[in-house]
């Protein structure tokens, strides 16, 4: 590819925000009418959505398929449980201490996966992320192991509302979304961002252009490492609980296909994904049993009808 | 061509999921049926146990013509895939949108730690039929949650006594499964045993995920008298299978927790079983007309013999029914209908008496079963009975949980 093909991949990112700004509007106006359960949904997506669009910037824009990307989110998370219940901090120290767990787990372990590639990437950050998953489950003395850590308070800022009722707590989980979404889109389309689409169409050539493409890629790494760890700290205020199933694989894989679902290097795409996916596993399994076979049968349709995930098949791209 | 369809799926794939947005607007009826809302994993790799903790569940609601106290039962199930986030989705379904009166069921210690704080800072009724976790009803109390099942540790500290008076097992090497079921199991055992004279030699914990006890049961000491195990499922079938290729089968005796032998995975065994002694609050085998009448309707209903996740959840739905007629069928009135189900005592259940104690758990019967083929099916024998044994056994509550919960290191293992 050159560099003219990237242009409509521009002009698709340039459409993005229109859709995303009136969604969240919708989303804004509608939410008051809703009961309680649908808007925890709403606020387990908006959440999750932060997740898919972490891991697009490694899946869809520099061509990483991670498998362990469910570690950095769970690292905050933990470190949010930890220091909420045991020591009682307040939402600003958890915030910082999950972003910073989360970015040096990503920074430590960007180290080792960035060295390799394609299905020896896949494989190494499998490992590592089962390596968190072992610290999850076996060091009880922090963890609490298995039985999780429940009891995690809802933060509690100087605001006219308590987040611990549904609706301001959607709004703050929606501004997050909404802040990680537009620092996101921000990246993917700096040089940097540009960069990465670069490599991810040929390494070889960024490499002869004299990019330094390790380094790239591992910027990218931990990136997308500390805005999973945004989203993990969210995620153990939403549940008031974590424990190692918020770092294990099925987390990981899961997330992975959310971003394939939406269509992978159109953060919106992800979001969508990860609200689909949401909504699929907790409405469709109330009406039947075999919900997982319709997840399975929207996955296959998906990948045989819109390879390009369900955003993307409404782009007419490159291809 | 292409780009035509693939819109067309693009826009199902969407419509399908602005529908499913739009189906919870529907309001929800009000009045009429009391609503119960049942969470068992109905997916992934704990559905068979799901399964039966339905089972048991619809048969006493069949029984009982689903209704009480003059109105209609609705039971509502929800699939937890045996997983918290999952869980607490589903309960919050079930108590903000369906409006349930009661909520039920949950098969995992982490779901049980999970939806606690939720139930209490709902306060909505709840019941946890299976889920042992020993904290939940003593360092860490629910105010809103009754067990009417059991305590992990329960069963184990009597058993223990009566290993030491019945048997000539002083040394004793355990093996069980790295998690929190698995330390409560042991840790009972190993309280009471080397208070009463006995010894732990040596305690080996074995990941969830095993496939291959070999180099596990190669570590066994083999100057202990006896091994306790303690296995869950499908681990439970491959570990006796390897005790017997390892030739410990019949060399050293095995004693376990209940869950080794249970029903639920027992009908699969074959002779590596037989001898085993195990402990539980309850047995299919247990030789009394409610039980027998009990475990003979599973079967009909089932098609296979009753265990104790059924039977769990088949006194769970009795608990509860009988809770409702004593607040009048008034199931709206939360602060009376939690008080009428901690005051439930019930004589014939198929466990046995049942009473409750001041901390919401069960104080009832604990049998020492003995694995045996009766009639060309494995069975666990009941070989003797305890009766009315509380969470606490002889301990005084207070003093009782002073003492950390039973963990991978506590108690410590002196004699290891």
């Amino acid at each position: 590819m050159t560099p003219v093909s990237l242009r409509p991949l521009l002009l698709r990112a340039g459409l993005a925000p229109v859709g995303t700004i009136v969604v969240a509007g919708v989303l804004v106006l509608v939410a008051p009418t809703l009961s309680a359960y649908p808007l925890t949904l709403l606020t387990q997506a908006a959440i999750v959505a932060i997740l898919a669009m972490s891991l697009d910037v490694l899946l869809g824009y520099t061509g990483l398929p991670s498998l362990g990307h469910a570690a950095y989110f769970g690292v905050a998370a933990y470190a949010v449980g930890i220091l909420a219940t045991d020591y009682q901090r307040g939402f600003v120290t958890c915030l910082v201490a999950g972003l910073l767990a989360a970015t040096l787990f990503a920074a430590v372990f960007g180290l080792l996966a960035i060295r390799a590639s394609g299905t020896y990437f896949l494989m190494i950050t499998l490992a590592l992320g089962m390596v968190v998953w072992g610290l999850a489950f076996r060091w009880v003395s922090m963890t609490k192991g298995d039985n999780g850590i429940a009891g995690v308070p809802r933060p509690d800022l100087p605001l006219p509302w308590s987040l611990s009722s549904p609706l301001p707590f959607f709004y703050f989980a929606l501004a997050a979304a909404l802040l990680a979404w537009t620092l996101l889109a921000l990246l993917v389309r700096s040089p940097f961002g540009l960069t990465l689409m670069g490599i991810r169409e040929s390494e070889s050539r960024m490499r002869a252009l004299g990019y330094n493409v390790w380094l790239h890629k591992y910027l990218a790494f931990v990136i997308a490492g500390a805005f999973a760890g945004f989203a993990g700290v969210f995620w153990a205020y939403y549940n008031g609980f974590v424990s190692p199933v918020d770092v294990q694989l099925v987390t990981s894989v899961e997330t992975l296909l959310m971003v394939a679902l939406g269509g992978p290097g159109t953060l919106a795409g992800p979001a969508l994904g990860a609200a689909v996916i949401v909504f699929l596993k907790n409405f469709v399994s109330v009406y039947t049993k075999r919900w997982l076979l319709i997840l399975g049968a929207v996955y296959i349709g998906v990948i045989l009808f819109a390879p390009r995930g369900v955003l993307g098949a409404f782009r007419r791209g490159p291809r | 061509m292409s780009h035509v369809r693939v819109r067309v799926v693009a826009a199902l794939v969407l419509v399908a999921f602005g529908l499913a947005l739009a189906a919870p607007l529907e309001a929800p009826a009000q009045g009429g049926p009391i609503k119960i809302g049942f969470l068992a994993p109905l997916t992934g790799p704990f559905a068979q146990v799901g399964k039966d903790m339905v089972n048991g569940t619809e048969l006493y609601l069949d029984e009982i013509g689903r209704q009480v106290g003059g109105r209609k039962i609705e039971l509502i199930v929800e699939d937890t895939e045996g997983q918290p986030a999952t869980a607490l989705n589903k309960s919050r379904k079930l108590v903000e949108q369906d409006k349930v009166h009661v909520l039920t069921g949950g098969l995992l210690a982490n779901v049980g730690y999970a939806l606690q704080p939720f139930i209490d800072g709902a306060q909505v009724p709840a019941t946890y039929p299976v889920i042992a976790a020993d904290d939940i009803t003593q360092r860490k109390p629910a105010r809103w949650i009754v067990r009417t099942g059991w305590t992990t540790s329960q069963p184990m500290h009597p058993f223990a006594e009566w290993v030491v008076k019945n048997t000539k097992y002083r040394k004793i090497a355990t093996i069980g499964m790295d998690y929190a079921f698995g330390y409560e199991t042991v840790g009972g055992f190993q309280r009471v045993f080397e208070e009463q004279g006995g010894q732990i030699v040596q305690k080996i914990w074995t990941p969830l995920n095993t496939n291959d006890f070999a180099p596990f049961l190669s570590q066994l000491k083999r100057d202990a008298d006896a091994v306790l195990a303690l296995f869950v499922g499908r681990l439970a079938l491959q570990f006796m299978k390897q005790y017997q290729e390892a030739g410990l089968h019949g060399k050293m005796p095995l004693l376990g927790g209940g869950t080794t032998t249970d029903e639920s995975v027992l009908p699969q065994m074959g002779d590596e079983a037989l001898g085993t002694i195990t402990a539980l609050h309850y047995s299919q085998a247990i030789d009394t007309p409610q039980n027998q009448k009990f475990a003979k309707a599973f079967e009909a209903k089932a098609g296979k013999i009753s265990s104790y996740y059924s039977e769990a959840t088949y006194t769970n739905m009795r608990w509860i029914t009988e809770a409702i007629k004593a607040v009048g069928g008034k199931a709206e009135d939360r602060p009376a209908l939690l008080a009428a189900l901690r005051k439930v005592d019930i004589k014939d259940t198929a466990r046995g008496p049942i009473s409750i104690d001041a901390h919401g758990n069960p104080i009832q019967n604990i049998y020492v079963r003995k694995v045996e083929r009766v009639g060309g099916r494995l069975q666990n024998t009941v070989i003797a009975t305890i009766p009315a044994v509380s969470q606490f056994w002889k301990y005084k509550p207070d003093e009782y949980m002073k003492q950390p919960l039973y963990s991978r290191d506590y108690p410590p293992c002196k004699a290891c």
